[in-house]
């Protein structure tokens, strides 16, 4: 909160819902942009427009969730190591 | 102009002159020997090689070709940002102790045999570790003190490979090495500096530990000199395939529990450094190509970052994520250069990190490798959820932390200044950097349209997920367990259970003396006790009062005993059958 107590300029709903169209008016151009120029296949599944956009999506997914699943039996106290 | 001056000796020189130079003049004199080592660097002719006698062994000191050329290069030319980054620091002995590291690993990449390199690789275990312990806290004393002893580890297996080696071949050049123990024991003591799982945690345990300027001119030496060594000694070595991917996904998972800013950069290192291993393993002069430029890459945006992460720790005291945050009113150059570092090191096209990990790619696509590849778009992905995007976010946006530092020194902007404009020269106009590469370039582009678009959509979608699972990144006050443990906790339970066994087994010892003394001790004061008190009983008169019953007997029998009153016979019968006990029990 800045000093006049206005709301910063990235904490706006105004703003924060003009940062997401554009995420994802963004991605969408990538899209478009695979029927001009597509990426070249390698693995055989991956020949359908629009796999890189859905690999990439995946994978954070799935390494956040992994992430967060070996979280509950790997985090410890910062002070585990301390006695 | 042409010199043959080795640019180690601008390091060691400065690190001598140091004594000469007070204040403001020894920063300007050590930030001179940056630029300095830089411009010996820039005019070393190719194909210098001196040479120097030792035990027999012709070594091979100093060595210039492309490769050892390219490291030395960015080694000096990151020394010069990382001294302007510290052009205030008044603290000697770091200064002492970056002089000596930088200088060694400036030593070990023109090293061109394996005993001068592990000399230098010595020095730079040692020398780094000040840098570390240089914080002064409880918490860097004992992350330098581990990572002293894992990296004196890692030389000892360095060196028994080395001996082992000469033994075998009589040859002490380091250049491409055979598969026999020798080179298995000389890669271990390497990939413990790369930080190849599972020897990964010192780095990410220590750097974030080490001082401000400490963090930023170790994230560069260590694990780059450790990759040339594997771009040198063992490319084509299938295991770096497995090890490099295994790297790249364990610093992206680690990253994502971790809630330090510095040792969320930590793990990037690990994570990046996985893509230059995995090039070493192909071993074509692609993926050489591609490790080498993308360790050159990596230094120019590692540091950045580090400094970014540092200008925060010294404005703010804090590197927590969960004490940080809405920085970017505070600090936004900080921010902004920081970010520039950030979209790099996830690859953005525009930024040098695309111009030479794609190469890597490349270079697993040429030869088919497809779970290589796979893997490796995975750690692209990975690596942008969590330095591209959880370091800047949680630290300059995110919740407000209400902190309202001061914007980083001048000095320490125009560092990153530098940094960030050379990320970006070289992701726009990337040519020098290919003309320095030990291998010819020619036909690979890495603007090419399809994979530009394959790329983008990869990174934007990743963006998404970020933004999409951003309430399950929210980050915890905590630290996450790692092979570490085993040598943190298991070894102090190794120390509590031998304590335990062999402390137990001296006590029960101890006792079981004592009592055998004691024991022994009233067995002999009792012998001649019921020796008396059965030859009194024989002839009662030889012990006084003959009538007295036995238990009035035995007591006059024991004072007379405790001092020594005994009738001479008496005393003579009880002496010489106590004798006489004690030789039979001796015999």
């Amino acid at each position: 909160m800045s000093k006049n107590n206005k709301p910063d300029f990235f904490d706006r709903p105004k703003t924060r819902r003009m940062l997401w169209t554009l995420l994802w008016a963004a991605c969408g151009l990538t899209l478009v942009a695979q029927f001009f120029a597509s990426p070249e296949p390698h693995f055989g599944f991956d020949d359908f427009p629009g796999f890189n956009a859905l690999f990439g999506f995946a994978c954070v997914v799935a390494l956040v969730l992994v992430g967060k699943g070996l979280g509950f039996i790997l985090k410890r106290d910062t002070d585990y190591y301390d006695d | 102009m042409m010199t043959s001056m080795h640019p180690l000796f601008a390091y060691l020189g400065a690190a001598a002159l140091i004594p000469l130079f007070t204040g403001a003049w020894r920063n300007r004199m050590v930030l001179a020997a940056g630029v300095f080592g830089l411009f010996l660097v820039h005019s070393l002719p190719e194909g210098l090689a001196a040479t120097a006698s030792f035990l027999g062994h012709e070594l091979t000191v100093f060595r210039v070709d492309a490769l050892s050329r390219m490291f030395g290069y960015i080694f000096c030319l990151n020394s010069v940002f990382a001294f302007l980054f510290a052009y205030k620091l008044v603290d000697v002995r770091q200064q002492l102790a970056a002089l000596c590291y930088i200088g060694s690993a400036v030593g070990a990449v023109f090293a061109g045999d394996l005993i001068t390199l592990y000399v230098f690789w010595e020095v730079m275990a040692v020398a780094s570790t000040f840098l570390i312990l240089a914080r002064k806290t409880t918490l860097s004393s004992g992350a330098g003190f581990r990572y002293v002893l894992v990296h004196l580890f890692g030389g000892l297996c360095m060196l028994a490979g080395i001996i082992v080696h000469v033994q075998a071949t009589g040859s002490i050049a380091l250049t491409s090495l055979a598969p026999n123990l020798g080179g298995w024991l000389i890669l271990a003591g390497v990939l413990i500096n790369v930080s190849a799982f599972p020897f990964a945690r010192w780095l990410s345990e220590s750097y974030p530990e080490a001082t401000v300027t400490g963090g930023v001119i170790l994230s560069a030496y260590t694990t780059k000199t450790a990759v040339y060594v594997l771009l040198r000694a063992f490319p084509g070595w299938e295991v770096l395939i497995v090890v490099g991917c295994v790297m790249a996904v364990y610093g992206i998972i680690y990253a994502v529990l971790e809630n330090d800013m510095r040792r969320i950069l930590a793990f990037s290192i690990t994570n990046q450094a996985g893509f230059m291993v995995v090039g070493a393993g192909i071993g074509t002069a692609l993926s050489v190509n591609g490790a080498a430029a993308h360790a050159f890459c990596s230094i120019l945006y590692t540091s950045l970052l580090w400094m970014s992460a540092g200008a925060v720790l010294a404005a703010t005291g804090k590197s927590k994520c969960t004490e940080l945050g809405g920085l970017h009113k505070a600090m936004p150059l900080t921010l902004l250069l920081g970010f520039i570092g950030a979209l790099t090191i996830s690859s953005f096209p525009g930024t040098a990190g695309f111009t030479s990990k794609t190469m890597i790619i490349q270079a697993a696509a040429t030869e088919h490798l497809v779970w290589v590849l796979l893997v490796l778009e995975v750690a692209s992905a990975g690596v942008f959820l969590h330095a591209g995007l959880k370091y800047p976010f949680f630290v300059f946006f995110s919740k407000d932390s209400g902190l309202r530092p001061p914007e980083a020194p001048r000095h320490m902007l125009l560092a990153m200044g530098g940094l960030a404009f050379l990320c970006i020269l070289i992701g726009v106009y990337p040519q020098p950097l290919y003309a320095l590469l030990p291998f010819d370039v020619a036909g690979f582009d890495a603007y090419k349209a399809g994979k530009l678009v394959g790329h983008m959509q990869l990174l934007l979608f990743s963006a998404a997920a970020f933004f999409v699972m951003l309430p399950l990144l929210r980050n915890t006050d905590t630290i996450a367990l790692d092979t570490d443990w085993f040598y943190r906790r298991g070894g102090s339970l190794f120390y509590r259970a031998v304590s335990a066994t062999f402390n137990g087994l001296n006590d029960v010892s101890a006792k079981a003396a004592g009592r055998m003394v004691h024991g022994f001790s009233e067995f002999c004061r009792k012998v001649p006790e019921w020796v008396l008190l059965a030859v009194t009983s024989l002839s009662p008169d030889s012990f006084g009062t003959g009538k007295a019953n036995a238990a009035l007997r035995l007591k006059q029998i024991r004072d007379s005993l405790d001092a020594a009153a005994l009738p001479v016979g008496g005393s003579l019968v009880a002496v010489t059958l106590g004798l006489a006990v004690l030789l039979g029990l001796v015999l």
